[in-house]
């Protein structure tokens, strides 16, 4: 099924800056339908007033962290099998097996690149 | 016990005055030990000259201590070394926005161009947008060592708050046992003139302030 360019994608992170970063990639995928959170919390509200079609989430962040928002989406009953994308500077194994077991629909550890985001879109999303 | 020894001394003296001969004084130590033995014993002597050695040691770490002026560590060096670190933080952020503002506009600029220079200008914007992950990745070590020193602030304060003015009274003891005395800014030479560095926001003046200073207000 091709991939529908204008699904509502949502990007949280504590770093204004990153935000900005992940969005400007995202359109120039022409993916425009970006909306932002800067930390879970805030994130998991959105989640439930709107319908998404993607996560791209950093880790280390307050209160929420990345790691309890996937938690979190994963535990609900309509959220649950949204594509989730951890975007973040934790590299270790630990850290890695943690997210997958939380339920991460892939990985990203920064500082990336925009070719391995592209590819990582594609695994999660489909080719485009 | 200190009684029991005076009077024991004072039996002593009843018999030989003052001046004890030199070979009595085994005899008189052994007097003095056997009349406590009950009371106090030999291994309690060396427990007591333990605790005194110990007890030595603890004023000589106190005193070194002092000597690291823990209370600078706290009230000065560690709050500086914060605030500097959070204007980095502060500072490359907004560098970092300054960066993508004029990124951002380029690619702009992308869109009303030839496909060719339209590709260029779109690479040339990605490796910039790459690039700035660094602000991200800086932060979070910048802020990692912030927790750190603020770790290190809570340890020098219950370090304080064990030893209290003790810390302090040690430091001065010894600090006019050296004779020691803090040179006044006025004695200070030409060649002392500190040096600050780069000023907090709020501590530093503007161009306009300095110029005023070598100028005047001309």
């Amino acid at each position: 099924m091709a991939v529908k360019k204008d699904m509502a994608i949502l990007v949280v992170d504590d770093y204004k800056t990153m935000l900005r970063i992940i969005r400007n990639l995202l359109k120039q995928l022409d993916f425009n339908n970006v909306d932002e959170a800067t930390d879970g919390s805030e994130a998991l509200k959105k989640l439930r007033e709107k319908d998404y079609g993607l996560v791209i989430s950093d880790w280390n962040m307050e209160p929420m962290t990345g790691l309890q928002l996937v938690r979190e989406v994963r535990s609900d009953k309509k959220l649950k099998k949204l594509p989730f994308i951890m975007v973040t500077a934790e590299s270790k194994t630990d850290n890695v097996v943690a997210a997958k077991e939380a339920g991460v629909s892939n990985y990203i550890v920064k500082p990336f690149n925009a070719e391995t985001l592209k590819q990582k879109l594609a695994s999660v999303l489909g080719d485009f | 016990m200190k009684d029991k020894i005076k009077s024991k001394l004072d039996e002593i003296r009843a018999g030989n005055g003052d001046s004890v001969p030199i070979n009595e004084i085994t005899s008189v130590v052994e007097s003095i030990l056997t009349s406590m033995s009950g009371d106090i014993s030999s291994s309690d002597f060396k427990l007591y000259h333990e605790l005194e050695v110990l007890a030595l040691y603890i004023d000589n770490a106190k005193l070194e201590i002092a000597l690291l002026r823990p209370d600078e560590i706290q009230q000065e060096h560690i709050p500086s070394a914060t605030d500097e670190l959070d204007a980095i933080v502060a500072h490359t952020e907004e560098a970092t926005g300054t960066i993508l503002d004029a990124a951002e506009k380029l690619e702009e600029l992308a869109a009303s161009s030839d496909k060719k220079t339209a590709e260029t200008i779109t690479e040339a914007v990605t490796s910039i947008y790459e690039a700035c992950n660094f602000q991200d990745i800086t932060g979070q070590r910048i802020t990692k060592v912030v927790k750190t020193l603020k770790h290190i602030e809570q340890k020098v304060d219950a370090l304080i708050s064990a030893f209290g003015e003790q810390v302090n009274d040690g430091l001065e003891e010894k600090q006019e046992a050296d004779g020691e005395t803090k040179k006044k800014s006025e004695e200070r030479s030409e060649d002392e003139i500190p040096m600050h560095g780069p000023q907090l926001d709020e501590n530093a003046q503007s161009q306009k302030e300095i110029d005023a200073i070598l100028f005047g207000n001309d």
